[in-house]
């Protein structure tokens, strides 16, 4: 596309075209020709005209992929915008009593009354000072639960050992084995720093409804035999949370409990009300950043591509420039520069940081067609019939490139979404408590193995959004672009 | 230009080939074979080995294996002979007798002039430690450290080559447990002159003085300690060979190379792989790695959070067995009681045991009395938004979206949630530039006094700058005494007119879960010292 | 030829010197500062430290000083690593991001004309459908999700047949490489499929391939004769970019597979605000990436004798 190629040059090759058609230039008489028979019939347009526009609407419908995609993209957008309204829970609600649970629908859970203090039992008549050596303790003869074990606590009291000293508790979520030589007995919940008490409370994180608890008699070392009980833990909620959710509830009463079908996470917090306000997140910077992104682009591009000359250079080999930074090395440095302040989410130092490395690309794109456009010969025409400047770009140029720069856009928003999700993946995205599908996937991925809807989930949706963009805009590349029509 | 296009292509490539073998790991030396190694990965690397500019966990890790110092940390964190044989000490000073038989790895003598060159280099004001504050319970060191005197004048000397003679700033208690420190470590002169800058930046640019020697430092990938043969007491050194072949943060990754049989020890899991544990019928341990997290309120001028009132509605509204149990959810943990940690010894017995605090229990509706009349007092309708400081990690970030949602629904206070980077936190924990901030303070040394002294006027780490005379007086009272059961008394009057005054919010003291293959035993963790501990580990004969 | 090359490197050299004067702006606006640690310190400690990193001088002194040294080729001393030249830290671990790197980008560029190709000679048959498809995972899938799968993958994979089929992380042998560079070659290569398969129904049906058939070539020549050949052409020209990015992008991947590599390094730097670390390795990626672009330019120039890259700087 050199600059050198002016319309003249276009004129002189149609006539000397012309003079090259054979036929022509011969002479004839007037009677030689009889007036012919006008053929309506060929005349009228038998189908309406298809306009540009109309053109490009029908691409993508008669495209299966891009109907698809366009439907996901219509859902995301209901997903995120009507969502809220009507899942109406509120995603940072947090329940310190359902952490990390799977989807649940309809899950119910008996009052019981508030834990009252409990003190384990200290026995007076166990000699305090430790006799035995580790390998001769025997295992705690008796073991079982002080009144009805609950997911609020468990009580455990056990027959005293003679000659320990303390004892350790273990819990696991599978039977042990119950081989000789205290290995896997599961998590070590607590100790009993003395012989004589025989009682532990557990209150850890009880979100099974089986456990197995082992107690391991002490003197220094742990013995090598232990006890071990199985409790079965009943579904329960204490009576003040209880009637946070329903006033007039008593004990002994069934409560249903709110349904999470897409899980809760590490804070008890609703996953499907989060995705939806991460969504908020998550496309606001996939649509927002990209539109400013074309926005500049079009200022930035049209002036170059209209004015030409030295304005062109410059703004071209700054554009290069910009191109040639690093772009992640980059966003994460603009990002620590702009800094974060209290309170702030985040989103828009990242915002700026991508606008500014990423508006070349388009720049250089809407250049290259106003270069190319320029030179048509409507444009030519227009300005024989004496266009200002302004007008011919407003009314001939830009519009004419709305459909590469569309196709751009489409493209440009994926990759801003997987920017943002990236750089919340190393920790340098959004600030809590905002979420964002990046920032949760974060969150979630140490869990993926015991907890794998927190990460999954998001992951699911980052990928579910960046395939619809991805097919949308090859469908629309396939309709409003015909020179870059894909062949398949 | 074709051909020279190619040539840079070809340089390039054979770069890349000449590179690459240099860094091989000894990842394929795999844990079960006969041989006496133990493996291990690092979650970082250690920035360097200059046991005079190290701060850090991993340094210490390292150093307390391959350098000695006058004492070291026994089984259960006592201290025991090091270098020196046996020692005198009293109110002015100490006296340390070294053993004619402790060498290098060069095979030449420790001696007391290694000492004195280390401690006086670490107050120099020319090395900047960061750590020279360690040395200020010796005479002038402080002095020395600000420029005012000559490092000579430092109290340590060396009546012959095998005395260490210490003179006292001021009765100091617990000196016997600073000489085991990194810092305290020995440098033999010639040998740092000899390096320049380059002292301890590789694994050639050392000598070593402890019982393993580091043989290979591949960085960022991988290093190697080897046992050392000139070690005084190499025969109680079971392992031949300490082996890191990774190097990673990512914490899964890790988990992976335990469960791959890659290493033998897998130095702390998370709250999310207990389950993973569990599944894999893994043998899990635990214990108090000493660290202390708390609030900190900023009692500057004008913070919202210098009003008393407002921290005690925050600290009565706090729910620590919750907290504990559902979001640090690491087994074991012990709720925050006060300043100094449970695990910490006291004059005979556990310094807790001496000293009992009671458990706070939250109490929602006092909270919301204290916040009216903290807004009384401010004579505001309501209070403004609080900044909550916080760093990068994943707990910090949910500890923070905790508190905000606790503060919000019980007493209506709005949290405004600051997370940075690590340095630019503490930037602004120096300039004040917060209301709350999430802090962990970790001890030196096995004395109350390492987080007695945290909340005096004059400490730099007191960053909400809390100032109350009686505590200052009691904590000087406490320093100016070799008497344990005087300074202890002190320490936990000071402790309880700091946590009266809510100067901080205790959390919890930190414990972590670990889990070891079988083949292995005798690792021991340290609270203080460097943790994990292989020097008295050895590997089972009995199984392959 | 010769101008045209000239005037690149210029350009680039212009550009480099910019990378450097922006990141050294951004650092310097940044507040907090390398040398705070965990325990505060006294303030003559802090002076002390400041002396020795030339952080006392006026700021337009330190700039000065820093870009008298970049010329020199010396990018300064660490402040976390404080005996290691930034220097040392590139020539350690470079080779082994460019490594996994140049790996990743042979693994996506022979994937993405292989499978390329296979989806545009099966063209709507089962086969185009089912890379089809994988391609779409590739796309839409981010790096972690693959590198946190891929690693458990190999790791019960390891655990079932008892042996050490791949190694889970660590860096060394070629085994090492296989997974990581995969792992960080998926993306560009689903993209390079998409690109191929375009490229190759594009010239399927160009005069000369006509011509070909015509001649009674076998398919098989005229598909690697002329097709491939001319289709192979726009996947030579994104490798340039691509390298880059992919040598860049490889933080995740490094430290999930354990990988001494630099992007962990910049990582790292960025946290603990390691102004020498940050700006000598962003100045050091940046001239990567502006003369690797030239170099690509230059070589595509070469191999395609129809596109005269003098010509093209014009537009």
């Amino acid at each position: 596309m050199s600059q050198t190629f002016s319309g003249d040059s276009g004129v002189a090759e149609a006539v000397k075209s012309s003079d090259l058609h054979p036929g022509t230039g011969a002479a004839f008489n007037a009677d030689d020709f009889e007036p012919a028979v006008r053929i309506n019939r060929f005349q009228g347009l038998s189908r309406p005209s298809l306009s540009y526009w109309s053109d490009a609407w029908m691409r993508p419908k008669k495209n299966r992929k891009a109907t698809v995609s366009l439907a996901m993209v219509v859902f995301l957008a209901l997903f995120t915008l009507v969502g809220p309204f009507l899942w109406r829970i509120d995603p940072s609600a947090q329940d310190m009593a359902r952490i990390s649970e799977g989807p649940t629908f309809a899950k119910t859970a008996v009052v019981i009354d508030e834990a009252a203090s409990w003190t384990a039992p200290e026995l007076s008549g166990i000699p305090a000072a430790p006799t035995a050596s580790a390998e001769n303790l025997l295992a705690p003869a008796t073991l079982e639960a002080d009144g009805v074990p609950s997911s609020q606590a468990v009580r455990l009291k056990w027959a005293p050992v003679t000659g320990a000293s303390a004892y350790a508790v273990y819990r696991s979520e599978t039977k042990p084995s119950g081989k000789v030589g205290t290995s896997e007995l599961g998590v070590p919940i607590g100790e009993v720093d003395a012989g004589n008490k025989v009682g532990y409370e557990d209150t850890f994180n009880l979100e099974r409804s089986e456990y197995f608890y082992s107690i391991v008699p002490k003197n220094g070392e742990e013995a090598s035999k232990f006890t071990t009980l199985r409790v079965v833990l009943p579904s329960t909620i204490a009576l003040s949370a209880a009637q946070a959710l329903k006033s007039d509830i008593k004990v002994g009463e069934t409560l249903h409990l709110s349904a999470h079908p897409f899980g809760t996470d590490y804070l008890g917090r609703d996953l499907l009300s989060r995705l939806m306000s991460g969504a908020r997140v998550s496309l606001f910077i996939g649509f927002f950043a990209p539109l400013v992104m074309i926005f500049l682009g079009i200022v930035i591009g049209g002036a170059a591509g209209y004015t030409g000359g030295r304005t062109d250079n410059l703004l071209m080999a700054f554009a290069d420039f910009v191109l040639a930074l690093p772009f992640l090395l980059f966003m994460i440095l603009f990002k620590i520069a702009f800094g974060v302040g209290a309170g702030e989410s985040g989103i828009f130092p990242m915002l700026v940081a991508m606008v500014i490395l990423s508006w070349p690309s388009s720049a250089r794109l809407v250049r290259g067609q106003i270069l190319q456009l320029r030179e048509s010969e409507f444009v030519m025409a227009s300005k024989l019939l004496g266009a200002r400047p302004i007008y011919l770009l407003f009314r001939h140029l830009l519009p004419n490139t709305m459909g590469v720069i569309l196709v751009s856009l489409t493209f440009a928003i994926p990759s801003a979404i997987f920017t943002e999700a990236f750089l919340s993946f190393i920790g340098m995205g959004v600030a809590p408590p905002t979420p964002s599908w990046g920032s949760m996937c974060n969150d979630g991925i140490q869990t993926f193995l015991t907890h794998p809807h927190e990460f999954l989930f998001p992951a699911i949706f980052i990928s579910i959004t960046v395939l619809s963009f991805n097919l949308l805009g090859d469908g629309l590349r396939d309709a409003l672009d015909p020179r870059m029509r894909s062949t398949s | 230009m074709k051909n020279s296009t190619l040539v840079i292509f070809m340089q390039l490539t054979a770069t890349v080939a000449l590179t690459t073998p240099g860094l091989t790991s000894s990842a394929l030396a795999a844990t079960g074979s006969a041989n006496k190694t133990l493996s291990y990965a690092l979650s970082t690397e250690p920035p360097q080995l200059n046991s005079l500019k190290s701060t850090d966990t991993e340094s210490f890790f390292i150093l307390g294996h391959t350098m000695e110092g006058l004492t070291r940390y026994g089984k259960s964190g006592e201290i025991v002979p090091g270098v020196a044989e046996k020692w005198t000490m009293n109110d002015q000073g100490a006296t340390f007798t070294l053993r004619k038989n402790a060498k290098w790895s060069d095979g030449k003598p420790v001696t007391a002039k290694d000492f004195l060159f280390s401690w006086r280099a670490l107050v120099n004001p020319k090395t900047a430690s960061e750590y020279a504050f360690i040395m200020y319970p010796v005479k002038n060191a402080e002095a020395i450290n600000k420029g005012k005197l000559d490092p000579k004048e430092l109290g340590v000397s060396a009546p012959d080559d095998y005395t260490v003679k210490v003179v006292f700033e001021k009765p100091c208690g617990y000196f016997l447990g600073l000489t085991a420190f990194g810092s305290f470590m020995p440098i033999r002169e010639d040998f740092y002159n000899s390096k320049k800058d380059r002292y301890a930046a590789d694994a050639g640019d050392l000598v070593y003085n402890g019982p393993f020697m580091l043989t290979k430092w591949t960085h960022g990938a991988s290093l190697a300690l080897d046992k050392n043969p000139n070690y005084w007491n190499k025969d109680r050194i079971a392992l031949d060979r300490i082996d890191i072949p990774y190097i990673t943060p990512d914490n899964n990754a890790r988990f992976n190379f335990f469960k791959d049989n890659k290493v033998d020890l897998l130095e702390t899991l998370n709250k999310d792989d207990l389950q993973k544990a569990q599944a894999e019928r893994l043998k899990m341990k635990n214990f108090a790695d000493g660290t202390l997290l708390f609030l900190e309120f900023n009692f500057r001028d004008k913070r919202p959070t210098a009003n008393k009132n407002l921290r005690k509605a925050i600290a009565s509204v706090f729910n620590a067995d919750e907290y504990v149990n559902r979001v640090v959810g690491i087994p074991g943990t012990k709720a925050g009681l006060g300043l100094i940690p449970q695990w910490l010894r006291g004059s005979k017995d556990l310094f807790r045991k001496e000293h009992p605090m009671a458990a706070r229990k939250a109490n929602v509706a006092e909270g919301k009395k204290l916040i009216e009349l903290a807004k009384k007092e401010m004579g505001v309708t309501s209070i403004p938004p609080l900044v909550w400081l916080t760093g990068d990690t994943p707990l910090s970030a949910k500890e923070a979206e905790y508190f905000q949602s606790l503060l919000k629904t019980t007493l209506g206070l709005e949290l405004k949630i600051d997370k940075q980077i690590f340095k630019q936190r503490l930037a602004k924990m120096s300039a004040g530039d917060f209301d709350i901030v999430a802090a962990g303070w970790g001890p030196d040394y096995s004395d109350p006094m390492t987080f007695a002294e945290l909340m005096t006027s004059w400490n730099e780490n007191n960053r909400g700058q809390y100032k109350n005379a009686a505590y200052d007086k009691l904590i000087r009272s406490a320093q100016a005494t070799a008497h344990a059961t005087t300074r202890m008394t002190a320490m936990a009057d000071a402790e309880k007119l700091a946590i009266d005054d809510f100067a901080i919010l205790p959390l919890f003291e930190r414990t972590k879960v670990y889990v070891h293959h079988d083949r292995v035993e005798g690792i021991v963790r340290h609270a203080v010292g460097p943790d994990p501990d292989f020097t008295m580990a050895s590997i089972k004969t009995t199984k392959q | 030829m010769l101008k045209y090359t000239l005037h690149r490197l210029l350009t680039g050299l212009i550009t480099v010197f910019f990378i450097a004067t922006i990141t050294f702006a951004a650092m310097h606006l940044v507040p907090g500062d390398p040398i705070s640690g965990a325990k505060a310190m006294s303030p003559e400690i802090r002076a002390n430290l400041e002396r020795k990193y030339g952080l006392d001088q006026p700021v337009l002194h330190q700039y000065k000083v820093y870009l008298t040294n970049i010329v020199k080729g010396d990018f300064g001393i660490s402040y976390t690593q404080q005996n290691r030249s930034v220097n040392d830290i590139i020539r350690d671990h470079f080779p082994v991001s460019a490594t996994l790197g140049v790996l990743a980008i042979l693994i996506a560029a022979f994937g993405g004309v292989i499978f390329g190709s296979l989806t545009a000679l099966f063209r709507n048959k089962a086969p185009d459908h089912l890379i089809m498809f994988l391609v779409i995972l590739g796309i839409s899938v981010p790096s972690f999700v693959f590198a946190a799968l891929g690693q458990y993958g190999v790791t019960e994979l390891n655990r079932f047949t008892g042996k050490d089929i791949l190694p889970v992380g660590g860096w060394g042998t070629l085994s090492h490489m296989l997974l990581p560079s995969l792992v960080l070659g998926l993306g560009t290569m689903a993209f390079l499929v998409r690109l191929m398969r375009s490229s190759i129904l594009e010239v399927m049906n160009l005069d000369y391939v006509r011509t070909a058939k015509a001649k009674g070539l076998s398919p098989m020549r005229i598909f690697l004769g002329h097709k491939l050949r001319n289709a192979v052409l726009p996947v030579i020209t994104v490798l340039g970019p691509a390298i880059a990015a992919i040598t860049t992008g490889g933080f995740v991947v490094e430290s999930v597979f354990a990988i001494p590599g630099l992007g962990r390094y910049f990582v790292q730097a960025v946290q603990q605000l390691d102004y020498t670390v940050i700006m000598g390795l962003t100045v050091f990626y940046g001239s990567f990436l502006v003369f690797m672009v030239i170099a690509v330019d230059i070589i595509y120039g070469l191999i395609d004798p129809r596109i005269s890259v003098a010509k093209r700087s014009a537009v």
